[in-house]
């Protein structure tokens, strides 16, 4: 079942690629279009961000993951790269469950 | 519209585009190594992390199929979260596409390589030359970089045990943070990101994992069509 998912969308993935190369750009030119495409990754990225961090199964959980995040935003706020705001969070939610 | 192949491009200029590509190249490729690793703490064999990292290849995708995975959702609705976060390739492909200029075999090609950091690094190159060195300077030296990170990530990641211990739950939010944080440059982005983180954790308790992620995809469909004036025309 992975499996599945994994082939499915990496296939589906690359057909959305092929497919902004291989068609006129006038489908841009509707400014919804554009206005949705641009707020897609944001409105998913941000749901992400809520479900990875409070959710466990059915419930909502403050937790170390929390903890994380704080030090994910200070990190990102400091201008950060990539792998050191995912290191930071994941530093600061093992040593507040080493406590 | 522009005539990209009156302007040479000079060797000096060319290496100049060849450095900063490889650098941000490096820079991104890199990262695979924290992919590989939550995968398989997600629950993926490292075959699977390997095939997603060789086939899917746009990391934002790849963490959202990983992490709905993680978070117990089922396989499917990992992959619809992937391919809708996957729509943003679409957007930059009608962009690169006058510019690039390629066709047939060339263009599936570079579709494959069609990516953030890609169209970043020649979607502002005022020729279809030095456009194309970007892109395939930038996507071709962080395909090979992010595929040898994802499999050292997901071998390492298979062998440490417990990832809670490591923090690698909560590592995975601080990458989609990490993902997300450029695009909030405007309000508008702002008002749909807190909506939508929103939305998804009321939706938490009451539906299977993985729908609360897609129903936030709504917020967007629905701000993008509601949200006509103001915002949208100062960007431009």
């Amino acid at each position: 079942m992975i499996w599945t998912a994994v082939l499915l969308a990496a296939l589906g993935c690359y057909l959305l690629k092929l497919g902004g190369l291989s068609v006129p750009p006038r489908v841009l030119e509707r400014p919804v279009v554009e206005r949705v495409a641009d707020l897609i990754p944001v409105a998913l990225l941000a749901a992400l961000v809520a479900v990875q961090v409070v959710g466990r199964g059915h419930d909502l959980v403050l937790d170390a993951r929390a903890a994380g995040l704080v030090v994910a935003v200070a990190l990102l706020l400091l201008r950060a790269p990539f792998l050191l705001v995912v290191f930071g969070a994941a530093l600061a939610a093992a040593l507040l469950r080493l406590l | 519209m522009r005539d990209p192949d009156q302007l040479a491009l000079t060797a000096q200029a060319r290496s100049a585009i060849v450095r900063d590509s490889l650098a941000v190249g490096l820079a991104t490729g890199t990262y695979g190594v924290s992919f590989g690793a939550l995968s398989v703490a997600a629950g993926l064999s490292v075959g699977q992390t390997c095939a997603l990292s060789l086939l899917m290849f746009t990391g934002a995708s790849q963490f959202a199929l990983i992490g709905v995975l993680a978070a117990g959702g089922a396989p499917l609705s990992g992959a619809l979260t992937a391919l809708l976060l996957g729509t943003r390739n679409t957007l930059y492909g009608l962009r690169l596409a006058p510019l690039l200029a390629w066709s047939g075999w060339r263009r599936a090609g570079a579709a494959h390589l069609l990516i953030d950091e890609s169209t970043a690094m020649s979607v502002t190159r005022s020729s279809t030359a030095a456009a194309r060195v970007g892109f395939l300077t930038t996507g071709l030296s962080i395909f090979v970089l992010w595929n040898l990170a994802t499999f050292g990530g997901a071998v390492a990641g298979s062998a440490i045990g417990d990832p809670r211990t490591y923090g690698l739950d909560a590592a995975v939010g601080g990458a989609f943070l990490a993902l997300l944080w450029p695009r909030l440059h405007d309000v508008r982005a702002r008002i749909v990101a807190v909506s939508a983180a929103a939305l998804a954790l009321g939706l938490v308790p009451l539906s299977p994992a993985g729908v609360p992620v897609l129903a936030a995809g709504g917020i967007a469909l629905l701000a993008g069509v509601l949200w006509r004036s103001g915002a949208a025309e100062s960007r431009r």
